[in-house]
């Protein structure tokens, strides 16, 4: 995982509550056995006509929305399915955060996983940047981690919340396996007392050829 | 430090001792580190996970706490055919070459056990009271049917279960949601479930674990409560479960792995301390009265946008957030339906009865009874996926599949099928479904498809007459 450091970028506005990741990655690109490609791939549905050209008036086919790194969108970002190909389509087209007033669970989690950072706002602060983006497309924010503050177009700043374990690990760019292995031995001496177990491998190994 | 021990004189919810005795680890800064009891795996979130596991020369810890199942991208039909896309054939064979490098017991295409991932665990008494279950899939709230704690994960998550059998979490608020009195003719688990993420909202149960509690929550089967716990994820919450009881046990004993003899008794011991102590608090509360409940069916494009059957389509001009308003009407623009009038009489083009939310022999036998002795109407197409080859079996041994095929719908092998249209079952652009599965996003069940979600009855209801049907008018 890459360092996640203070950074200054326009808005991606995407008005509309309640975006699931069906949307941000369609089931059917969920058939790759890699992680590449999916940056071609986010909001596929909104963004391609039936014939799969680009839709010219969609935002992020547009030179304002490829320059943008943060996306700002409508309530309740990334319900839905647990596909963690949603924020790695996000960081592979160009995303480094999104803003909302809330995200659902598993995708927060996914996000920080992989140095995307999910940053829930008042929602004050949310109308103020939508009517930002809306009165200069230009308009920038300023991401700061550390000080857990976003700077809005106007200058002035909200704080938001982060998990204080998921912000050290992408300010110092490592990921949680490596935490987790650390406590072997702890896992090691839990295993040792459990009492209620399956055995998967009672059935045998392989039930059913391919 | 767990609080198993230590306080165990405050009351506890089920959630929270399920939580408790599973804490490995808890430092200070850091989320708890938690350990999975059963990890189910399926083709499609598992094969960065493995590879993920190949990069840094990682085994599977505990492959004997791990299984497999192919069921999102596998064809539903019949499996002595080659399977046509290329590339979903690429990702199955890639499952079955890591389930085997890494020693994980999987069901194959052609196993008589292989099935929707959420089938198959309680199916082969592999999910038990307790536990905690996590899966690469958010419907794996359904095994919180067993008073296990089950939540859904991403494939980073994935990764960290194969190699440590552990995963960093922070608690979850309790949320009660208490169901209580008798349902009434037609209405069913179904229609509890999206009557409470109608109330609630998409978002309502964010951060927490749900516990349905109540009279009309004790007096349904296993198979309705997995139907419930199912969809938690669609109001918010991650999980969703339901205390165990003799229901619980009476499903569990005798199945494959199920405990035996003595040690049966030793974990139904250990099961009866489950349920929430008196006096326990919950973070949150909601009431629902069953006995006021009618057939439920979603308009929208999200599983909160669900109204009584006989309910008109909620008008946009009338909210005041102008949000909620653009949400709403962009919708009905893309459901292509006018506000203010019922559902009912909407001609449909498909009917899927399937998914891991309806698509057990219950699901199955409840669509029997309404396509007994009637026909599907001609401009329906209707398709029956059993959730897996057991529940296919076993509908065959009662000869429901008989009924199905005499009133012309379509019988077909088990997978996730058109609930997630990644194996090809899917709708055209601008058709309408009435589906027993859970999700109704835009484009969920095939690109510009327009999904209404509705019980197995009203399912196979409207099967028969072609258009949206309240159920008990064929009862
Ligand atoms: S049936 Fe649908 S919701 Fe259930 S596991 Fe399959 S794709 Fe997911």
């Amino acid at each position: 995982m890459e360092k996640f450091t203070k950074f200054t970028s326009r808005l991606a506005p995407l008005p509309i509550d309640n975006i699931d990741t069906d949307q941000i990655i369609p089931a059917r690109f969920l058939k790759t056995i890699s992680k590449a490609g999916l940056g071609d791939q986010l909001f596929y549905d909104w963004r391609y006509d039936a014939a799969g050209n680009p839709k010219p008036d969609f935002l992020l086919n547009r030179p304002e929305g490829r320059a943008a790194h943060v996306l700002l969108a409508g309530d309740n970002f990334g319900c839905g399915s647990s596909r963690e190909h949603a924020p790695w389509a996000l960081t592979q087209y160009g995303f480094r955060a999104v803003i909302s007033t809330s995200f659902a669970d598993i995708f927060r989690g996914n996000s920080l996983k992989n140095s995307f950072l999910p940053i829930a706002v008042p929602a004050d602060a949310h109308k103020a940047l939508f009517a930002a983006v809306a009165a200069n497309p230009e308009a920038v924010v300023t991401v700061d981690l550390a000080q857990q503050r976003l700077t809005l177009p106007d200058g002035s700043a909200v704080t938001f919340p982060i998990d204080a374990f998921a912000k050290q690990c992408m300010l110092e760019g490592v990921d949680e396996l490596g935490y987790i292995l650390q406590q072997k031995p702890a896992i090691a001496a839990y295993e040792a007392k459990r009492v209620l177990t399956v055995d998967t491998r009672a059935g045998g190994l392989n039930q059913g050829q391919f | 430090m767990s609080k198993a021990n230590g306080a165990a004189a405050k009351p506890r919810t089920i959630i929270e001792k399920v939580w408790d005795n599973h804490v490995v680890a808890e430092r200070e800064g850091a989320p708890a580190l938690l350990y999975i009891d059963l990890h189910l795996v399926h083709e499609v979130t598992s094969p960065q996970a493995f590879s993920g596991l190949r990069e840094r020369g990682l085994k599977v810890r505990r492959p004997d706490l791990t299984i497999g199942t192919t069921d999102h991208s596998i064809p539903t039909y019949d499996r002595s055919l080659p399977i046509l896309d290329k590339i979903a054939e690429a990702q199955i064979t890639q499952f079955e070459k890591n389930c085997r490098e890494f020693g994980i017991p999987f069901y194959g295409p052609h196993s008589d056990k292989q099935g929707i991932v959420h089938i198959i665990g309680p199916e082969q008494g592999l999910t038990q009271p307790g536990m905690t279950v996590v899966c690469g899939d958010s419907h794996t709230a359904t095994h919180g049917a067993f008073g296990a704690l089950a939540f859904g994960i991403g494939t980073s998550q994935v990764e960290h279960v194969l190699a440590a059998q552990c995963l960093l979490q922070n608690r979850s608020k309790t949320y009660e949601v208490r169901v209580e009195g008798n349902l009434r003719q037609g209405v069913g688990a179904k229609d509890i479930i999206l009557n409470l993420i109608s109330r609630i909202g998409i978002g309502g149960g964010t951060g927490s674990v749900f516990e349905y509690s109540g009279s009309a929550i004790r007096s349904l089967s296993m198979e309705e409560r997995m139907t419930i716990c199912n969809m938690s994820i669609e109001g918010g919450a991650r999980a969703g479960l339901v205390a165990p009881d003799d229901t619980t046990y009476q499903y569990v004993s005798g199945r494959p792995y199920a405990p035996k003899g003595t040690d049966w008794d030793r974990a139904v011991a250990l099961w009866r301390q489950l349920p929430t102590d008196e006096g326990a608090v919950f973070d949150k509360h909601i009431y629902i009265d069953a006995s006021a409940l009618e057939p439920m069916i979603t308009f929208g494009t999200n599983p909160g946008m669900g109204i009584p059957i006989t309910a008109p389509v909620p008008d946009p001009s009338g909210l005041s957030d102008p949000l909620e308003r653009d949400s709403l009407g962009k919708a009905l623009r893309y459901m292509d339906l006018p506000a203010g009038q019922s559902l009912i009489g909407h001609p449909v083009n498909v009917v899927f009865i399937g998914s891991c939310t309806n698509s057990r022999i219950s699901d199955l036998r409840a669509a029997a009874e309404i396509f007994k002795g009637r026909r599907v109407n001609p401009n329906v197409r209707v398709m029956v996926v059993p959730g897996s080859q057991q529940v296919k079996e076993q509908a065959q041994a009662e000869g429901l599949d008989r009924i199905f095929k005499e009133a012309g719908a379509d019988w077909r092998e088990a997978g996730c099928s058109m609930c997630i249209a990644m194996n090809g079952d899917q709708l055209q652009p601008g058709e309408y479904s009435v589906s027993t599965s859970n999700r109704n996003f835009e484009g969920r069940q095939g690109k510009g498809g327009r999904t209404f979600l509705a019980s197995p009855l009203t399912a196979a209801a409207t099967a028969v007459t072609g258009v949206v049907t309240d159920v008990r008018t064929l009862l």
